[in-house]
């Protein structure tokens, strides 16, 4: 059995997990509209405010040989490894990476102490397996949106193989002047806090963060959680390479490999991508109503954190399940009216419910998506 | 028994399959010539390619080497075909581009056909469009070819759904461009081909 285990999350709403899923239960959200440092405009996204990060980049060694993203992955796996009491140079134990940019503010000439090499990610991976000494080659995914759902199920698989018995997944993104030109030109980002799945849904907001997840063969490190990863899944629409197939046959058709011989009368709710994005979250309701899931609640952490891109999947499978764990579903922020064909139930109110599994789902650019279906091992209620 | 049924290189602008050249574009001609040659000497007919970045560019002519000698596309489910690649500059050839249109603030122009190609698996997306494979997917970043991890990830995947895979290395960074994919199928009658293994891959990376 692989399960998951200790976890991080570094967002707009906190520095730790347990921050991030109080600050969501307390109706707060990390998206709003500021300027940037590298433009006068105002954009909404979900930044991390710079006195904060300022205040917890201060515990990392070295950090001026850092740049933003290094930073902050040191602290998210460094919490995760104090936490777990792992060995990072244990040779049973790996460093997943999932990012869609990584340093990519060095193109910006933001770090003129910083060799430029680390913009290559392969550079940036070797800098946290020194820092941490990690025993092994920290292995990279970059596959677009669905890069942290991705490298946990690669983790799953990596573990089951025997190649491993800890695979420490990390996920980050930054928010660059970068990516936000590049979804301005595809005119995909809206202009005021997003609203997956919503009638009224006018695009994304992006936003930084990273997230860890420990996943492991050990049971006595699956503890925080009580949680085993059971099965996930890829798939492409080989449709088109920046719009989601109009029928949703690849998030489709991971549903399905994931789901296969696994019942669903125990799941409490479906993780999804919901970008807000007019195209995506139409495409996603069609999948779930083909997939045979329209009854199960739903929500998107998008309206909260904004899309994180690398870091995605990876915090919103923590952050479920911390939601999991008490028993809850969280409101999908944002929502009001539903605006999508496809027959689905989002969570309109933060709520008690007892229940023992979840799926998480991601969609990106190339037509590629992801599925993966998370049990509680045990009965136990910890509310 | 896993085995490697077909497989293509482009290296110093020679683009060969299994063993044999198909266009040798090293004695003369720029990168973006190259890209074009081979495109008709190997005789594809898919306007979409000349839109495309280099790093697609290469993954899409190696691809049709690779696949245009193999029965895989026809012999097995489409759904249960994997595509693996590989590289180890992302999609850093594209992302210069991407941000020299935005450094510049009286020269400022972002655009939407060459941002989508600063995703490295753009390319894979490409390859499953044309061929209509709707498989597993995923890309790997590393500091050069590692059969290793190439290897440990199409076992796991053979373990499950999977029954054939795409797999490879593709990388666009400047003057540099190299492509090598190499065609797995998890059954096939004929015993002429070699057997999944590390040494196998890399004996033919290296050709």
């Amino acid at each position: 059995m692989v399960f998951t285990s200790y976890s991080n999350i570094i967002s707009p709403l906190g520095f730790t997990s347990q921050e991030n899923y109080q600050a969501i239960r307390a109706g707060k959200t990390g998206v709003q509209n500021m300027v940037l440092p590298f433009s006068k405009e105002p954009f909404c996204v979900a930044s991390i405010g710079e006195a904060e990060f300022e205040k917890q980049i201060s515990k990392v060694r070295g950090a001026s040989a850092h740049t933003r993203l290094e930073a902050l992955s040191i602290l998210s796996i460094g919490d995760v490894l104090a936490q777990s009491g792992i060995d990072p140079a244990d040779r049973r134990t790996l460093l997943i990476y999932s990012t869609t940019k990584g340093n990519i503010d060095i193109l910006e000439g933001r770090y003129p102490s910083i060799p430029s090499e680390r913009a290559y990610l392969p550079a940036f991976a070797k800098h946290l397996q020194d820092y941490f000494k990690f025993a092994h080659t920290p292995v990279v995914v970059s596959n677009a949106c669905i890069s942290g759902l991705l490298a946990v199920i690669i983790a799953k698989r990596f573990i089951e193989q025997g190649t491993y018995d800890n695979v420490i997944v990390c996920g980050g993104d930054i928010l660059s002047e970068f990516t936000i030109s590049g979804f301005k030109s595809f005119n995909a980002m809206s202009a005021e806090p997003s609203r997956p799945f919503d009638a009224n849904r006018t695009g994304i907001n992006l936003g930084e963060a990273v997230a860890t997840l420990l996943v492991t063969n050990k049971k006595e490190l699956s503890a925080p959680y009580h949680t085993e990863i059971v099965s996930g899944a890829s798939a492409n629409d080989a449709n088109h390479i920046s719009g989601p197939s109009r029928t949703g046959e690849g998030l489709l058709q991971a549903l399905q490999n994931t789901l296969k011989d696994q019942s669903t009368e125990d799941v409490g709710f479906i993780s999804a991508h919901g970008t807000a994005t007019p195209f995506n979250d139409e495409m996603e309701s069609i999948a779930f109503e083909r997939a045979g899931l329209s009854g199960i609640p739903l929500n998107s952490l998008k309206g909260y954190y904004g899309h994180t891109l690398g870091a995605a999947g990876v915090l919103e499978t923590a952050l479920s399940l911390e939601a999991m764990k008490h028993q809850e579903l969280v409101r999908s922020e944002g929502y009001a009216a539903k605006g999508v064909s496809g027959n689905i139930r989002v969570i309109e109110s933060h709520q008690p419910k007892s229940y023992s599994a979840f799926i998480k789902t991601a969609s990106g650019f190339g037509g590629c998506n992801a599925a993966a279906l998370f049990r509680r091992t045990i009965n136990h209620i910890d509310r | 028994m896993k085995h490697i049924t077909s497989y293509a290189h482009i290296k110093h602008r020679r683009l060969t399959a299994n063993g044999s050249l198909i266009f040798d574009g090293s004695s003369s001609g720029s990168l973006p010539e190259f890209l074009t040659d081979a495109y008709r000497a190997q005789g594809m007919s898919y306007p979409k390619y000349h839109k495309m970045d280099t790093l697609c560019k290469l993954g899409m002519l190696c691809m049709e080497a690779a696949v245009k000698e193999s029965g895989m596309l026809t012999e097995y489910p489409l759904d249960k075909i994997a595509i693996v690649l590989a590289n180890a500059a992302s999609s850093m050839d594209t992302d210069r581009v991407h941000q020299a249109s935005i450094s510049d603030k009286a020269a400022y122009f972002p655009s939407p056909a060459v941002f989508v190609y600063t995703l490295p698996n753009i390319v894979i997306g490409e390859i499953a469009i044309k061929y209509k494979i709707t498989g597993e997917n995923a890309f790997f970043v590393s500091e050069c070819f590692d059969a290793g991890l190439l290897l440990n990830y199409l076992e796991a995947l053979f373990h499950g759904e999977t029954q054939a895979a795409v797999c490879g290395w593709v990388e666009a960074d400047g003057d540099a461009a190299e492509a090598f994919i190499f065609l797995v199928e998890k059954s096939n009658k004929s015993s002429n081909f070699k057997p999944l293994n590390q040494e196998a891959i890399t004996e033919l990376y290296n050709q």
